[in-house]
């Protein structure tokens, strides 16, 4: 799976080896595990289940999404991908064909070499078609981070996310590749975006 | 009439304006509400500003504290943005632990704080591995009117434009802090990053700086952050529908011309507290 780069040449358009695998745990109604490189994040599905009251909507399905951190409680870094990976979720999930409803999408950060909000959102999408929601569109996440010689590279280790001068996310709808969800950090100018 | 529409089909109502390129508050798609912003009201902090975008009111204060610099990071200070969203601003939050969208909130604003540069952390260090200073900004909203995240740079770039540092010796008998509170000095802002929000209606029309309806009807956010020299510090779309690039760099190039007014408005206000100092 190579990118297409518009603007600046790039070092590296290869990703790292990526690996996904769905159907492993036995209790959530989808699951999956996806690998970039040395990164890994588990995901689980429950729903469409029963929901809280005070948390349902008349017409559409109520989506919760935690992130589980690999040590330690969760904080406000986890927070703020949460409301990314649930947002690109909802967009996605055609979620009025199950309306006063639940579902839970909980992600277990296994290993953190980089990349981390790109393998949520792929492990994410899997997931959520291996538990059979209907969905309106496929998404894909990626990372590009630009270092300090403004090369851009894809799917950045740690070591290279440490470095950069600029680290992009974004979730790609599979079908315009189109830009569904954007987290950025760093300056960069327009172009290199 | 319309009052009962706009309750039972306020999606409907939202559109019949749209359709005629303005808003139902009268503002045309591409403009921003009155904005108003007020430095130096609290003097218990060390910095201040308020800011009013139409409704939103966002308030923030920053208190300098001393404290030792991290050991993997022995020349930079810190600065702790909080950004806190009472039950006051609004009935949608309740009173309890912050929420997701105020935790969301101060994450993005500690990336924009980290991203832009916009003050240099070796600058609040006041000797290496031994003392700095660590900001700590409060940002609280008042009255919550949608469009919060750019309400939260505003005020708190005014805020760290007004500070003021008192000098800090070291005694080298001692080894104890000499905080001399009549000379104090203010921060270099190095870069002025200004946030845009915009909204998107029914995938196809963008409308800038939404208001708390048109926040909850619209399909999806995005806050684009840029600086003087028009580079992009942040560029936050927390997901939602699919936007194409032409229609990303619209909003892009509305936001440039976002941080020209902005600038503008800021420099008029420092300005005007200056003789009064």
């Amino acid at each position: 799976m190579k990118m297409e780069q518009s603007v600046c040449e790039p070092v590296c358009t290869v990703l790292r080896e990526y690996a996904c695998e769905q159907n492993i745990l036995s209790k959530p109604d989808g699951s999956a595990s996806f690998k970039q490189g040395d990164t890994s994040v588990l995901a689980g599905v429950y729903g469409p289940a029963e929901v809280k009251v005070n948390k349902e909507i008349y017409d559409r399905a109520t989506l919760e999404v935690v992130i589980q951190p690999k040590v330690g409680m969760q904080s406000v870094r986890e927070r703020a991908r949460e409301q990314c990976v649930r947002e690109t979720c909802e967009a996605a999930l055609l979620s009025t064909l199950h309306p006063r409803s639940s579902l839970t999408l909980v992600l277990q950060v296994v290993h953190d070499d980089g990349s981390l909000l790109s393998c949520c959102l792929n492990a994410a999408c899997m997931a959520l078609m291996d538990a059979g929601l209907p969905m309106s569109r496929l998404f894909c996440g990626v990372t590009c981070a630009i270092d300090a010689e403004s090369q851009i590279i894809t799917d950045p280790t740690a070591q290279q996310e440490k470095e950069c001068r600029a680290l992009m996310t974004f979730a790609i709808d599979a079908k315009d590749r189109n830009v569904m969800m954007s987290s950025t950090r760093g300056s960069f100018s327009v172009e290199e975006e | 009439m319309a009052a009962g529409f706009k309750t039972a089909e306020p999606l409907e109502y939202h559109r019949s304006f749209l359709k005629e390129n303005c808003r139902p508050d009268g503002r045309e798609l591409g403009e921003f509400r009155l904005t108003t912003l007020n430095i130096g009201s609290i003097n218990t902090a060390d910095g201040s500003a308020l800011v009013k975008i139409g409704n939103t009111t966002v308030i923030c204060g920053i208190k300098a504290e001393l404290a030792a610099p991290s050991t993997d990071a022995p020349d930079k200070g810190y600065i702790v943005p909080n950004v806190d969203l009472p039950p006051l601003c609004s009935s949608r939050f309740r009173p309890g632990p912050p929420g997701e969208q105020a935790q969301a909130a101060s994450q993005f604003i500690a990336d924009v704080i980290d991203g832009s540069k916009i003050i240099k952390k070796e600058e609040l260090c006041i000797e290496k591995s031994k003392l700095c200073w660590v900001l700590y900004c409060d940002i609280i909203c008042l009255d919550y009117d949608g469009n919060l995240l750019d309400a939260c740079v505003i005020t708190l770039l005014a805020a760290l434009k007004n500070i003021q540092l008192p000098t800090v010796t070291i005694n080298k008998e001692t080894d104890l802090a000499d905080v001399d509170i009549q000379h104090k000095r203010h921060l270099h802002i190095n870069k002025q990053p200004v946030a845009s929000t915009f909204a998107v209606f029914d995938d196809t029309v963008i409308i800038v700086d939404p208001t708390a309806e048109e926040e909850s009807l619209a399909s999806s956010l995005i806050t684009a952050v840029t600086d003087e020299d028009d580079q992009i510090c942040a560029f936050h779309k927390p997901g939602g529908t699919p936007l194409s690039a032409e229609k990303l760099q619209d909003c892009i190039t509305r936001a440039v011309m976002r941080h020209r007014e902005i600038d503008r408005l800021i420099d008029k206000v420092i300005e005007s507290t200056k003789p009064s100092k």
